[in-house]
């Protein structure tokens, strides 16, 4: 009894190191570990096998189980419950409840009229309430995720030749081939990868950027991947994909441990490329990047990585904020490196532009779009 | 316990005993992770690099266990109808015209139906098979390379190990078969499939243990020839290549060497060979650069 305390214990360490393993992974530890005994090895495995899901896991699961393990006595530490998380529903427009309920009143097409100049605004440049606003913008924006065709075939009026529905619709018939069936292809999403710079020159971007993300990723959670670039590379899709967005931001962010450093967009596009894009998340998808192009690295290095970005991906998209303004030249060492190898530059300092991205994005996975030399 | 009967192994190092007489030479995870996968009748999700061995351990427990291995290469837009089962469709048609002539065009419609679907058209798929033929391994290869739908429907059969075909009733193993399903992870895999499976990630080999690899696929490969081929592509694997070689690779490569009669790896023949190991321009380049190929000779 006093093991099996101990094993359930370890188990809850683990979640509270944050790895998600939930009371069947539990159950099938303790399951394990009566199959194969109580060896320490043996134990290690079993728990390694049961509790764990992913790589990024293995080194928290070999540190938590060093600490847990470790030293025979500390099976009496104190296990702390999970935080639960608070439910907190952000407001999605301001029209009932919620901050600025003093607006209420004012006409319906001034308020209109706001929306549409903070929907210009350049997003580094806005007040604590605008960038209120501003979330609530986001979080009813709908992007529509963009498609492409499938191999599979799915029922429909025009198309080739069904032979199993014509076949069923025969046999009705006993024997005729009254009706003929027809299929054709159907849609499958086009993955989109955004690649999103929160080094510091971003920072005043990073924020709005990623709640942009996080609309993106709730509207198709499958079909898409964010990523941060900074001085390391981040995955954060997997945070993003949760309803809440403070909750999801929060997560998010804890995650990214080089919020506001320096840039090193070659290296850490390379990183990308090696550890996921190569195995088949760049491959056939949109690729967006968010970045100023601020390099501190090589510029040979990010010319070579957007070049192998570029043949891996569908279309390349470089969403650059500094874009949007006026009299914009394309000069940082960054942005000269990566023009060639990029489908689209588009500002994306606002809202609007935002959107504008979005479009983007929509137009280059169709079918024989895409390849276009870049324009500003 | 079936399983028990059938696969008479009561521990890990049995399972790395039996793998080892295959060829396969487990390290104690892989050993663990397929001693529970038996024993838990839980399907095993093997990720890690490519060429660590992930589909080959699937292979070596068929062999090892005296069964077949029925594998299931998945790729996207992957149907129920390719993976479970799907009907006979032109025997069908054959038949039906038949019972029409047959009849002398007084047909029941209702009997012909229920004649066209029996097991004598039924085209039985990986899936189907392997419960139709359990005890057995089933290889679900490259599960990431599917669509998400497709995963939610492989889980459906995993933990029931059981299929209803609607005009033909249910199919279930009476033992389970033992499941390893692999993944690059070009996608992530649902939780709920992760939920139900146990999780290995595959590690390249060390040193020593990729030279046993290496001796023991190829009988008669040179003791130093196998070190240093393993010794290179360790090193190959710490550099940041495009596609860092995997044991697979070096398998090639000292297959390579030894079909042109070379006991020894010297820098002439490890550059003309270098393309049976490494795959991409760039990574050629930068081997020869780094001077990998000419240190320790």
């Amino acid at each position: 009894m006093h093991t099996v305390t101990g094993l359930v214990g370890f188990a809850r360490a683990l979640r509270h190191s944050g790895m998600a393993c939930g009371p069947t992974r539990v159950q099938a530890f303790l399951a394990a570990v009566e199959q194969v005994g109580f060896d320490r090895d043996a134990v290690y495995w079993a728990g390694r096998l049961t509790l764990c899901s992913d790589p990024d896991d293995l080194p928290r699961y070999d540190a938590a189980f060093e600490s847990w393990f470790g030293n025979a006595e500390s099976s009496g530490e104190p296990v702390g419950r999970p935080l639960p998380r608070p439910a907190q529903i952000a407001a999605l427009t301001g029209a009932d409840g919620g901050p600025d309920e003093g607006e209420a009143d004012r006409p319906l097409a001034a308020a209109a009229s706001d929306a549409e100049v903070l929907r210009r605004r350049d997003l580094s440049e806005l007040g604590v309430p605008e960038r209120e606003h501003l979330r609530r913008m986001l979080a009813v924006l709908r992007p529509e995720p963009p498609s492409r065709p499938a191999l599979r075939r799915r029922g429909s009026k025009r198309g080739a030749l069904s032979s199993r529905a014509t076949l069923r619709e025969m046999l009705r018939s006993g024997g005729e081939p009254v009706r003929l069936r027809r299929q054709r292809r159907s849609r499958r999403p086009r993955r989109v990868v955004l690649l999103v710079d929160v080094s510091g020159s971003m920072s005043a971007y990073a924020d709005a950027l990623l709640r942009f993300a996080h609309v993106v990723v709730r509207r198709a959670p499958v079909s898409t991947e964010v990523f941060t670039l900074g001085t390391r590379m981040t995955r954060v899709s997997r945070q993003l994909r949760q309803r809440d967005p403070e909750a999801a931001l929060l997560a998010a962010s804890r995650a990214v441990p080089d919020f506001s450093g320096g840039t090193r967009l070659g290296e850490t596009l390379r990183v990308f490329l090696d550890r996921w894009g190569q195995r088949g998340v760049a491959r056939g998808a949109v690729v967006v990047l968010f970045s100023d192009g601020w390099e501190r690295g090589d510029a040979t290095e990010l010319a070579d990585q957007m070049r192998r970005l570029r043949r891996l991906a569908r279309a390349v998209i470089w969403a650059n904020p500094h874009a949007g303004h006026d009299g914009y030249q394309p000069v940082q060492s960054g942005i000269v490196a990566a023009m060639p190898h990029v489908d689209r530059m588009v500002a994306g300092h606002s809202l609007r532009s935002l959107e504008d991205v979005w479009s983007w994005v929509r137009r280059l996975s169709q079918p024989g779009a895409g390849g276009a030399k870049c324009e500003i | 316990m079936a399983v028990d009967d059938a696969f008479d192994l009561n521990s890990p190092a049995e399972v790395a005993k039996a793998l080892d007489d295959t060829g396969y030479l487990p390290d104690d995870g892989i050993a663990t992770a397929a001693f529970l996968a038996m024993r838990m009748r839980r399907p095993l999700l093997c990720e890690g690099e490519p060429g660590t061995g992930k589909t080959a351990l699937a292979q070596a427990l068929a062999t090892a266990l005296g069964v077949d291995l029925i594998r299931l290469q998945c790729h996207e837009g992957i149907d129920a109808a390719q993976a479970l089962y799907d009907w006979d469709f032109p025997r069908q048609l054959l038949h039906l015209r038949t019972l029409e002539a047959a009849a002398g065009g007084e047909l029941d419609a209702e009997s012909a139906e229920s004649s066209l679907y029996t097991r004598r058209f039924l085209l039985a798929r990986p899936l189907l098979r392997a419960l139709q033929e359990s005890p057995c391994v089933l290889l679900v290869d490259e599960i990431d390379r599917a669509d998400d739908e497709f995963e939610a429907f492989l889980l459906e059969v995993l933990s029931e190990y059981a299929v209803t075909i609607p005009e033909f009733g249910v199919v279930s193993a009476a033992q389970p078969p033992i499941v390893v399903l692999t993944s690059n992870r070009t996608r992530e895999v649902h939780d709920a499939l992760k939920r139900r499976c146990l999780y290995h990630w595959l590690e390249h080999p060390d040193l020593e243990r990729e030279v046993a690899i290496l001796r023991r696929r190829l009988p008669g490969l040179d003791e130093r020839l196998a070190e240093q081929v393993a010794a290179t592509v360790q090193r190959m694997r710490q550099m940041d290549l495009l596609k860092p070689p995997g044991v697979a690779e070096a398998l090639d490569w000292a297959q390579a060497l030894q079909a042109l009669g070379q006991d020894e790896l010297d820098t002439e023949t490890a550059a003309t060979t270098l393309g049976a190991v490494l795959k991409y321009r760039e990574d050629a380049e930068r081997v020869r650069a780094a001077g990998v190929l000419t240190a320790e000779r």
